[in-house]
């Protein structure tokens, strides 16, 4: 059997994808048998125009990390689908938006407002901010141009498979992989590598009656180290999260975050942990219940922690 | 279309047995009120999912409401406390969001109270007239 070529890429996202895909363990091995590695910036050394170069579905799968927040995430976005027979969507990033999708609660100008001329540990009294060309004595010097609105992979082109997890566990990565080295894949659109129900149903921790008069961030207390989390009034989004991971940061005596995005059925990740948190409010009265719910200070931070740019809201509206 | 003419469209939802019978009666009633709200009837308030008031805004609603029964009223005895914790945090939400406070707003009526719902649609639309219509917001992207 021919190599099979496999590509990866990161587009706006922090790398711990890259890292993840090590803890495939010594199945990097059996990988390195199997397939060569075409083009994947963090791991291999490679160039943009010699993946232009190759001819269409040359490269059988291609993990692709990362959200889509500017031109060359686009681009590149619009190359490797070109290329590839498999495009997998992999890590939370590309698959609805994660970390670098909280950038939806702005805009271009503000972030660069924030980041570059307004945050108070930067000094810069010319108000100098990135440009997309300048003109240098040795030549016009480009950079890519940040969009208003971060996407997730599947809004700019078309996705084979999705891969939750920020990041994805060593089990799922080998699991994909496996799927395309043995050609048993699953139906187009799947996601792979994750269970179906919500997280509590595989977190160990004993759930009792939710009922929660006041709401804590997790340096305020220590919580019990077998009840339910959210029970003692930590935001625990398990309720309203794909399961899939082990349950790993419930196990650790901290909430869990999200990171593996709404299970089946649910459109909106964010609403649901939202309404799930707020019914279980152990009050009847609307003040006493506002009071309650104010220490919540971060509401899109809490519930879109991962999944902003693919709720139904999609962004901060912005005038 | 200047804002004379600008029409709120607002979703309401409204629970079967008090604020829907409210609307019912203000109907029979011929209370007059504005034309603005496209009623969906639930079977308690405590049915609305917060993920229904998104889907209406991102489909075109101007505002949303939600209208369920008086506290002690609910036919599910607790689902209007139910709700009435969920759009408090919506409301928190929404905010954040950057859609207006007057976009959005739970409220009670019974099933006694055509005109206090008719009153609610007349508050709401004066209001959401105010601040236009609600036009999505994307940036560039391209």
């Amino acid at each position: 059997m021919a190599k099979l070529k496999v590509a990866g890429y990161w587009a706006s996202s922090c790398g711990g994808c890259e890292i993840a895909t090590l803890e495939i363990g010594a199945n990097i091995v059996k990988l390195a048998e199997l397939a060569d590695i075409v083009f994947w910036p963090c791991i291999v050394d490679g160039k943009y125009k010699d993946v232009e170069a190759m001819t269409d579905g040359e490269i059988d799968l291609c993990l692709f990390n990362g959200a889509i927040q500017n031109e060359e995430n686009e681009h590149q976005a619009k190359v490797l689908r070109a290329k590839s027979k498999v495009m997998v969507a992999y890590g939370s990033c590309s698959y609805e938006g994660c970390i670098p999708g909280l950038a939806n609660v702005a805009n271009q100008e503000q972030i660069f407002d924030r980041v570059f001329v307004s945050c108070p540990s930067v000094d810069n009294p010319d108000k100098v901010i990135p440009q997309t060309s300048y003109q240098a004595p040795e030549g016009e010097l480009t950079l890519p141009k940040i969009y208003d609105t971060v996407r997730p992979l599947a809004a700019v082109i078309d996705v084979d498979y999705f891969v939750p997890g920020c990041p994805p566990t060593g089990e799922q990565t080998w699991a994909v992989l496996e799927a395309v080295v043995t050609g048993n894949l699953p139906a187009k659109g799947s996601i792979v590598g994750a269970g179906t129900r919500a997280l509590c149903d595989e977190c160990k921790r004993n759930k009792e009656e939710k009922k929660v008069k006041k709401f804590y961030r997790t340096h305020q207390i220590m919580p019990d180290p077998d009840r339910c989390l959210l029970e003692q009034g930590l935001l625990c989004a398990g309720l309203a999260t794909r399961e899939g991971c082990g349950a790993l940061c419930p196990a650790a005596g901290m909430p869990c975050t999200g990171c593996y995005g709404p299970p089946d059925g649910v459109v909106d990740q964010g609403a649901k942990f939202m309404s799930a948190v707020a019914s279980i409010v152990d009050s009847n009265d609307p003040a006493e219940i506002a009071v309650i719910l104010d220490d919540i200070k971060d509401p899109i931070g809490t519930f879109y922690r991962y999944s902003l740019p693919s709720s139904i809201l999609r962004r901060v509206q912005i005038k | 279309m200047s804002s004379a003419d600008f029409q709120p469209k607002i979703v309401g939802f409204l629970c079967n047995w008090c604020s829907y019978a409210g609307a019912d009666l203000a109907g029979t009633s011929r209370t007059k009120y504005e034309p603005s709200i496209r009623i969906i009837r639930v079977m308690c308030s405590g049915r609305v999912d917060p993920t229904f008031v998104l889907e209406a805004f991102n489909r075109g609603a101007d505002g949303v409401c939600v209208i369920g029964c008086h506290f002690g009223d609910c036919h599910y005895l607790e689902g209007n406390y139910k709700a009435a914790r969920r759009m408090e945090l919506l409301k928190n939400m929404l905010k954040q969001f950057g859609i207006e406070e007057g976009r959005f707003r739970f409220d009670m009526a019974s099933a006694s109270e055509g005109d206090r719902f008719a009153q609610i649609v007349n508050e709401m639309t004066e209001e959401v007239k105010k601040l236009g219509p609600y036009v999505k917001y994307e940036g560039a992207i391209s």
